[in-house]
């Protein structure tokens, strides 16, 4: 009776070992966020049926690309085990600097070159914010955290201002044509705010897989101290994602000004929770070592599917947040539970 | 295995205890048994299952089929509280205290008294209480000094006070002599012997041979998650231990070297000094030269070693690795003169323990694999980690799956080797390179740095062990104070001449810069 009864607490033990890990594949696996977007779709099509429609997703995806431009350089960062709290700054700021360079009334440059010119400082823009950020966290040793949640305010406040010089309003209009169209055109049926985001991510990806400085970033982000031992330019490869996803967020902000087709300096407000919630539910661990610019797009999809479904469903916005921050909070607790117990980064 | 005949029923018993880790059986029957009031070495190598058996006695893991009793009394933990309150007290290896509160604190972390009726902790009985406890381990210090301020020993000593406190029938100690110095060795073993007079049971376990045969009566030797034998000290000897640990015989520790030392000079190091850390060092290292670096915790031996490397910066003096001098200290610089750094902080400074085996050794030199600007070719290094996994003779060959913090501590120390191998150093330093590995793990270790001296490389070598230092060295240099107080060649060793060395006072230089 003894023998029996140990054979089957051990079988029973094991079956629920072998569910366990079952259960663990599929939460540790990399098409996890892919397939709960897919099941949502299919689960919502009865309630929302334009869900399943060609135009809706037309708009998920033109909704989907300056966010997943932005959130690319928050998985940077995210990898050094960082957090740039200044992106919606630097995404109202280069907004504002563009359109008063380019601005049609009486923008500092006219002419052709008006919007590459605008476009080009835009870009500086965030890699001088991004410069300052990586500067303040490695020179004076700040926490990201501190350092961005400063730079943000400062930033934000000084786009409200600058704008203040180039409009009686708050926003600053009239863009050349040659600009907005990158929020409204297609080349060969692609949107070019599509082939932008997309050439991103593949760029992303790129220095994250392939690269020496790839290595760098995602070794900081398991032990700066190991790194440093190893040689590896610590300082420098902690400046280079600041400077990254400072770029990063300003190309986001040449798409969303270029949708708007009017500078604005409250572009970037309501997206902060949208960046980082994306990149978390993607995978990318806030714990630092670990993301890919896959994971990424996955999250961006699913965070705009319920953004999408919900609007379609006629939520509110209060309702809308709730959900989005209930979803954040999940993805977040997965990654913690990963980490933690499951032991796997 | 021979038994002892006993009146006195054991305090502890463990039979027959069986574990596997998915699907993988790490424990095939681990039986053994403790009395009140003795000592037992739990010896084996890494891998050999002493630290899940240790675990599955601490109510961490629970085990699949086998039975324990203490006191007589069925015992099976169900977690590392119930063990606790059952009067098993594990000491861990890294010490769990918490270095941001004070002594007492900690000591009453679990159970803060109060004052009765109201949730307030009743300080005065605690620091009196603390006070007794710390008094039984021989700790004169205020109880309400932070941890963190504390030296590696003593906190050790908080520990066993706090075991103390809970009133611990058995006492497992993990590694506890590692990273003390002699003297706070002595002091631990007093209080042991203390303890075993009080009734307590003691599991020691170590890589530490010598201790163990200083402290326990009776050993048990375990290999691949089974005991192989377990017997009184008098009937056992270190290397009768060590054959029955690896499981076949250990002829020679130090492997012979074929080659000798060149006349090129490798590391040339001149007036090296950092206040406080170290004083005018001067000394060379020849190619194909191994010299030993000895002297006493907190003689700024490993300290010396991060100088040169680099990690620390320095006041004055100059470093020339093959005639280069270092010019800008830090350690690219130095890595691209030629020089590696095996740290003795191998969780913290020597490997991304999340990281696969591969990751871990392609850091040191990602630019060797460059197929375009800034790419690198994974491919290339898959395959060069792969050879270098060969080399160092890893127990896995599978570099891109197997995290670094999945392998044995002598593994991942391999690992640390291969990786710094990968840049094929002129002069490599090693820092306690053998620290908590198993005794097989360690003869790879030697091959290893014969092998690179064998190939025009240099090593020089910090340990605590001065029978390493003297099994592999050329030349030993000892280190006290950060003053160098003796060199000893090789026909030289002698043991009793370099402790006294590494213990002699330093000059009357030394008191002037003070």
């Amino acid at each position: 009776m003894l023998v029996s009864e140990a054979v089957s607490r051990k079988a029973e033990r094991e079956a629920s070992r072998s569910k366990w890990k079952a259960a663990a594949s599929v939460v540790l696996s990399e098409y996890l966020v892919l397939a709960l977007c897919v099941l949502y779709t299919l689960v919502m099509i009865p309630v929302v049926p334009e869900i399943a429609t060609v135009e809706v997703w037309q708009n998920i995806l033109s909704d989907m690309m300056p966010l997943l431009i932005v959130s690319l350089g928050q998985t940077i960062v995210l990898i050094i085990a960082g957090i740039d709290l200044s992106v919606t700054a630097i995404i109202s700021m280069a907004s504002v600097v563009g359109a008063s360079i380019m601005t049609q009334s009486d923008g500092y440059l006219s002419g052709p070159l008006a919007a590459p010119a605008a476009m080009a400082a835009m870009l500086l823009v965030g890699a001088g914010i991004g410069l300052l950020n990586g500067l303040s966290i490695t020179r004076l040793n700040m926490p990201a955290f501190v350092v961005t949640l400063a730079t943000t305010t400062f930033f934000g406040g000084c786009a409200i201002w600058y704008t203040t010089f180039h409009s009686t309003t708050t926003s600053i209009y009239d863009l050349p044509d040659m600009f907005i169209s990158i929020g409204d055109r297609d080349i060969a049926g692609i949107p070019i705010a599509v082939i932008v985001a997309v050439t991103a991510a593949l760029i992303v990806h790129g220095v994250l897989a392939y690269t020496i400085l790839g290595r760098w970033l995602y070794a900081v982000g398991k032990n700066p101290r190991t790194a440093y031992v190893s040689g590896v330019p610590v300082r420098t490869t902690v400046m280079a994602a600041f400077v990254l996803s400072g770029m990063l967020a300003a190309l986001a902000s040449i798409v969303y000004t270029a949708r708007l087709q009017t500078g604005t300096p409250i572009l970037g407000e309501r997206i902060l929770l949208d960046v980082v919630g994306a990149v978390v539910i993607g995978g990318t661990s806030l714990f630092g070592g670990k993301g890919k610019v896959i994971w990424t797009v996955f999250g961006v999809l699913f965070l705009v599917l319920i953004d999408t479904t919900l609007k379609l469903l006629g939520a509110s916005l209060f309702a809308i947040y709730v959900i989005k921050g209930s979803v954040i909070l999940a993805a977040a607790l997965l990654d913690t539970l990963r980490t933690r117990y499951l032991g796997v980064r | 295995m021979q038994t002892v005949q006993r009146s006195s029923p054991p305090l502890l018993s463990v039979e027959g205890i069986t574990k596997s880790f998915f699907g993988v059986r790490v424990l095939h029957g681990v039986s053994f048994e403790l009395w009140p009031g003795e000592a037992l070495g739990l010896l084996g190598e890494n891998g050999s299952g002493k630290s899940t058996s240790m675990n599955i006695l601490g109510g961490v893991h629970q085990p699949d089929g086998g039975r324990m009793s203490l006191g007589g009394v069925p015992y099976a933990p169900q977690s590392p509280r119930e063990a606790s309150r059952a009067g098993i007290a594990f000491i861990h290896q890294e010490l769990n205290l918490f270095p941001n509160l004070s002594i007492e604190e900690n000591l009453f972390i679990t159970d803060f008294p109060k004052r009765s009726g109201v949730p307030f902790i009743d300080r005065r009985w605690m620091r009196k209480r603390a006070r007794e406890l710390l008094a039984e381990v021989d700790l004169d210090l205020p109880p309400t000094r932070l941890v963190g301020n504390l030296a590696q020993g003593e906190r050790q000593l908080v520990e066993i006070a706090k075991a103390l406190h809970a009133d611990a029938k058995v006492l497992i100690l993990d590694e506890p002599t590692t990273s003390l110095t002699r003297r706070e060795v002595e002091r631990l073993f007093a209080i042991v012997n203390r303890l075993k007079s009080r009734g307590v049971g003691i599991i020691f376990i170590s890589h530490a041979l010598e201790d163990v045969m200083h402290v326990c009566e009776r050993m048990t030797v375990l290999r691949d998650g089974a005991v192989v034998g377990t017997d009184l000290r008098e009937r056992l000897s270190l290397p009768g231990i060590i054959s029955m640990m690896v499981g076949r015989s250990i002829d020679a520790i130090y492997p012979e070297r074929s080659t000798g030392p060149r006349e090129e000079v490798a590391l040339r190091v001149r007036n090296l000094t950092q206040r406080g850390v170290a004083n005018n060092i001067s000394f060379d290292i020849r190619t194909g030269e191994v010299v030993g670096l000895s002297g006493l915790m907190g003689s700024g031996r490993s300290e010396l070693a991060r100088l040169i490397f680099g990690l620390d910066p320095l006041d004055s003096g100059t470093i020339e690795v093959a005639g280069t001098r270092l010019e800008r200290p830090g350690p690219k610089a130095s890595m691209a003169a030629g020089l590696a750094f095996l740290t003795e902080d191998r969780r913290n400074e020597g490997l991304l323990m999340d990281a696969s085996i591969v990751d871990n050794i392609g850091l040191t030199f990602l630019k060797r694999f460059k197929v375009g600007p800034g790419v690198i070719s994974g491919k290339a290094l898959n395959t060069t980690a792969a050879e270098l996994a060969r080399m160092v003779h890893l127990s896995t060959d599978r570099v891109q799956e197997t995290l670094a913090k999945h392998l044995s501590g002598g593994n991942q120390q391999k690992v640390v080797i291969a990786k710094w191998l990968l840049r094929r150093p002129k002069v490599f330093i090693l820092d306690e390179p053998t620290r908590g590995i198993d005794v097989g793990a360690k003869q790879e270790v030697y091959r290893i740095i014969n092998r690179l001296v064998e190939e025009g490389g240099a090593v020089f070598l910090i340990s605590s062990e001065i029978e390493e230092v003297m099994g592999l060295s050329d030349r030993i240099l000892t280190i006290n104070k950060g003053e160098i107080t003796g060199a000893f060649e090789r026909s030289g060793f002698d043991r009793e001449a370099i402790l006294a060395a590494a213990m002699a006072p330093v000059g009357p230089k030394r008191e002037a810069y003070a």
